[in-house]
């Protein structure tokens, strides 16, 4: 099949950028979306215009790595990664939008590669539970009810690719933050650190530019990983209660 | 038989080889046999305890003072920078992607092993690394494996402190599972994303460090040349894949923990970007090559859909568990639809070859039999270049016998992933799978305490050689990085680091100003030699060759004539690619032409260590060895030994140098699945 690709180019984070348009022939339905890029790359290189610029690395759906504003939905119109969006989803003829994530604390690098800097900045915030190398128990002493155990790894499934902030109209990455909250949360290695990383991380979320939550959902209709709202009122309730507690 | 199971014993079982054949003869040099000086003596179960003691500590104050570099963010590099940073040390960490996060131990599935015995099975530290060494076909160092099953242990309880919500059953204690044709369970798991689980604890606990100030993180940076000054390694050229920058970084120390070389077969499970520019820098400095030939091959892979196709994609090899594989007796059935063809006609080849394992033989020997059932012309799928290369994977008979919704909690997710790749439905049509490249047991040489033949440069993780032998058990390789990152290295880096900090060497050194310049004139070659083929278009021709010559089944003829193809496409590569863009920006099409320059020099190597090494182990399948059933036939008297490739210059021929395997607590074995 044919397809034409509205593509955003920007050559810097400083210049200006522009959509420009191109047409892909020959295009197969077992192609992934980032092959289809990659046989517009090769076109472009054989007539001396610079590829299109796009983040990716495991291709499996894993890293978080790659994600692209299609059509104007983040990841495109399948509940997956871009790299496990294929061209079965689109049909001859058809025209096709392609921008970087949408969000100011996410800064365009290059074409459709952005800064998502933000988030590891988040997780340094409180992300974690504090535990050094040699200073653990033997992993039996604390057993961990099955329930909640499933829970944490919902949570943990997150691969901070950025989609929920692309998705949102405020562009908040509260399911980001909730995810990580929950999962850590719901073990009891993360209670004694509970208070602070909620005002921590949430401290951080709001310095980076992010917006705040108005309970619209669209970040986890766009999740590849499916990660629930409910995460969300995890979180505030977190907040409540460690700001209730003094923080 | 007392010394085949027992760990106290410390004399030799075996005598060291000598080697009669010579394939190789005038593709290298023979050079000086190599002992590794810091193996410790004494019984195996007492030598990583023994070696602690023995390294010399560095004093909390004084840790401040030194500096270390880590490339690699992945269960190796992240939990070392982790570790080394929560010691005080000062540690830049450097990863090419654009958040440590995003290393490609995320994509591991299966699970971790470790040496817990929760089961009550019989597990035991001893027998992790015995089935290590086994499973490695009797082609790894023993010291090291038996300590990589001794801190397994450790490892379990690091990750569930730091929160991994690994499986666990009703009553709140872990669950484990058996894996890769072992009969313990000792396989600790998180559904089928362990290896996002376990790299995900090791980012956050380097993100604390990165908060703590003593880590400080380099994304969206490439290592690009090694400095080594005065005889020690004391940093990196880096390239700023942002700015274009080329960045000096020095330091007391370099540590390498960037990951496997499958992408020079161009198709591989590995991550795009994954590749073998780090320690292949560090190889032309003088840091020796070891085994570059062992490659492990998964059986179970999607298979190639097309010349589009960039990159394979892994499913669990649980899979074989429950289904069954086949392809027509006839090539004429080939193209039919398989729920036509009646079981008269199908050959369960694995079934009919091995009656006792069946479909749950060996990796390799399930790879090799999927390839041999293809070259006959048997194979089923879309023709790619010619040849249909896949054969069913049929969970029919499972799906009968225990129900579509059982099949659908055991397997549900994989057959999902499998029907977003292909596009078909694997409950009503039989899976089609092949082979891909999956991992690399070779890597740079380095001692018992993981320093390279370079002093000051330190390799952990699939970057090095040192664990896993001619092959990888299943759910090793995790336990690998995450042994090496918290537990080895930490205690062995300060040996080194006791004697520092070092001189500070000054950015006009000579050594820093070569190491820079060979990178600015890469850069500047790339950029301007107008040629009129794209670096992938070179990439996939590299990989075919690979692939026919040196993937699954090698021979003598094959591999000399790869040696050949790839001399002259390396040429014509240096002089006829065509990278656009520029220097001093995001350019992605430069960072890959580095990336296949050097995947084009390891190439030739792997096909020289495979030529010379005319014996079948592991994941090295050479023709000219094998039984009269076909199986793989080890040739102990003449090849244990790990083969250590020393550069030897440009236009000159690699120097092969020795390290004789002894074993001491293990007698050597031939395998056998009939």
């Amino acid at each position: 099949m044919k397809v034409t690709l509205k593509i955003w180019r920007q050559p810097d984070s400083a210049s200006q950028g522009a959509m420009h348009t191109y047409e892909v022939d020959q295009v197969s339905e077992d192609m992934s979306f980032l092959e289809m890029l990659d046989v517009l790359n090769e076109q472009l290189n054989t007539q001396g215009e610079d590829p299109v610029a796009f983040d990716s690395d495991c291709r499996e759906g894993i890293c978080g790595m790659c994600g692209l504003m299609i059509n104007g939905q983040a990841h495109g119109p399948e509940v997956t990664t871009t790299c496990q969006l294929h061209m079965r989803s689109f049909k001859d003829g058809d025209e096709i939008v392609v921008e970087p994530w949408r969000s100011d604390a996410f800064p365009v690098l290059k074409d459709l590669v952005v800064d998502r800097g933000a988030l590891d900045r988040m997780i340094q915030a409180g992300g974690f539970i504090s535990v050094n190398t040699g200073s653990a128990p033997e992993a039996h002493s604390v057993p961990v009810p099955r329930d909640d155990a499933v829970r944490a790894f919902n949570a943990a499934a997150c691969i901070g690719c950025g989609a929920c902030v692309a998705a949102c109209p405020n562009g908040s990455a509260s399911l980001f933050l909730g995810a990580k909250i929950t999962h850590l949360g719901e073990l009891p290695q993360g209670q004694p650190e509970r208070h602070s990383r909620v005002v921590d991380m949430v401290a951080q979320h709001d310095h980076e530019g992010f917006g705040g939550c108005t309970n619209i959902g669209e970040c986890t209709a766009a999740c590849p990983k499916e990660i629930p709202l409910d995460v969300i009122s995890q979180l505030n309730r977190d907040l409540r209660v460690a700001m209730a507690h003094g923080h | 038989m007392a010394s085949s199971l027992d760990p106290s014993h410390s004399t030799a079982t075996n005598q060291p080889s000598v080697q009669v054949s010579d394939d190789a003869q005038g593709y290298y040099v023979p050079g000086e046999p190599l002992v590794d000086p810091r193996t410790p003596a004494g019984p195996i179960q007492d030598r990583w305890t023994t070696r602690k003691f023995e390294n010399r500590l560095v004093n909390p104050a004084n840790r401040r003072k030194l500096s270390v570099i880590i490339v690699g963010t992945g269960l190796a590099g992240g939990a070392a920078a982790a570790t080394l940073g929560e010691a005080g040390y000062n540690v830049k960490s450097f990863c090419y992607q654009d958040s440590p996060r995003r290393a490609h131990s995320i994509a591991a599935q299966g699970g971790i092993n470790a040496a817990k015995n929760y089961k009550e099975d019989g597990d035991s530290t001893f027998r992790l690394f015995y089935d290590t060494v086994k499973g490695g076909d009797y082609r790894a160092r023993e010291s090291n494996v038996y300590r990589l099953a001794e801190v397994s242990a450790n490892i379990i309880d690091q990750c569930v402190a730091q929160g991994v919500p690994f499986a666990r059953e009703y009553g709140g204690l872990l669950d484990n599972r058996s894996f890769g044709g072992v009969q313990v369970s000792r396989t600790f798991y998180a559904r089928g994303q362990t290896g996002q689980q376990l790299l995900i604890g090791a980012y956050q606990a380097m993100e604390r460090q990165v908060a703590a100030g003593t880590v400080e993180e380099f994304t969206r940076h490439e290592m690009l040349e090694l400095i080594v000054a005065d005889g020690r390694a004391r940093g990196i050229i880096a390239r700023n894949m942002v700015t274009g920058e080329i960045e000096t970084h020095l330091a007391d120390v370099v540590v390498l923990a960037s990951g496997g070389y499958g992408n020079v077969f161009y198709l591989s499970t590995n991550a795009m970007g994954s590749n073998v520019t780090a320690t292949w820098r560090a190889h032309r400095k003088g840091a020796y090559f070891a085994n570059p030939c062992y490659t492990q091959i998964h059986p179970t892979c999607i298979p190639v859909a097309g010349t589009h196709q960039s990159k394979l994609t892994l499913m669990s090899e649980s899979l074989r568990n429950d289904g069954r594989i086949w392809v027509p007796k006839n090539k004429a059935d080939c193209d039919k639809d398989p729920r036509q063809i009646p079981e008269a006609d199908r050959d369960y080849y694995l079934e009919r070859i091995y009656p006792s394992f069946g479909n749950l033989v060996p990796r390799d020997i399930a790879s090799r039999g999927a390839k041999n059932v293809c070259d006959e012309g048997r194979g089923v799928g879309p023709e790619v270049d010619g040849v249909r290369r896949g054969v069913y994977l049929d969970f029919s008979a499972s799906i009968e016998r225990l129900g579509e919704d059982a099949v659908r909690e055991k397997y549900g997710n994989l057959f999902d992933m499998y029907q977003q790749i292909t596009g078909e439905n694997p409950y009503e049509v039989p899976m089609r799978i092949y082979p891909a490249v999956h991992y690399t047991m070779g890597g740079l040489w380095v001692d018992y305490d993981l320093q390279a033949s370079i002093p000051g440069l330190f390799v952990t993780g699939e970057a090095n050689f040192s664990d896993h032998g001619a092959n990888r058990l299943g759910a090793s390789a995790l336990m690998q990085g995450l042994a090496d990152g918290y537990f080895v290295l930490p205690n062995t880096i300060r040996e080194y680091l006791a004697d520092g900090p070092f001189e500070p060497i000054p950015e006009e050194h000579p050594a820093v100003v070569e190491a820079k310049k060979s990178v600015e004139d890469r850069v500047a070659h790339f950029l301007s030699t107008n040629g009129t083929r794209s670096v992938d278009s070179y990439h996939r021709e590299l990989g075919n060759i690979m692939w026919e010559y040196c993937g699954m089944e090698r021979t003598e003829d094959g591999l000399k004539k790869a040696i050949d193809l790839i001399r002259s496409l390396r040429e014509d590569f240096w002089r006829n690619v065509k990278v656009l863009g520029t220097a001093d920006s995001l350019n992605q099409s430069l960072e890959k032409a580095g990336r296949v320059a050097d995947f084009f020099e390891l190439g030739e190597l792997m096909c020289v260590d495979a030529l010379n090494r005319r014996e079948s182990c592991g994941g090295h399948f050479r023709a000219e060895s094998q039984t009269e059933d076909g199986e793989a036939l080890r040739h102990d008297d003449q090849f244990a030994y790990v083969a250590a490739w020393e550069f030897g210059g440009d236009g000159a021929l690699p120097v092969l140098h020795k390290e004789d395997l002894v074993y001491t607590a293990i007698e050597m074995k031939q395998r056998s699945y009939k």
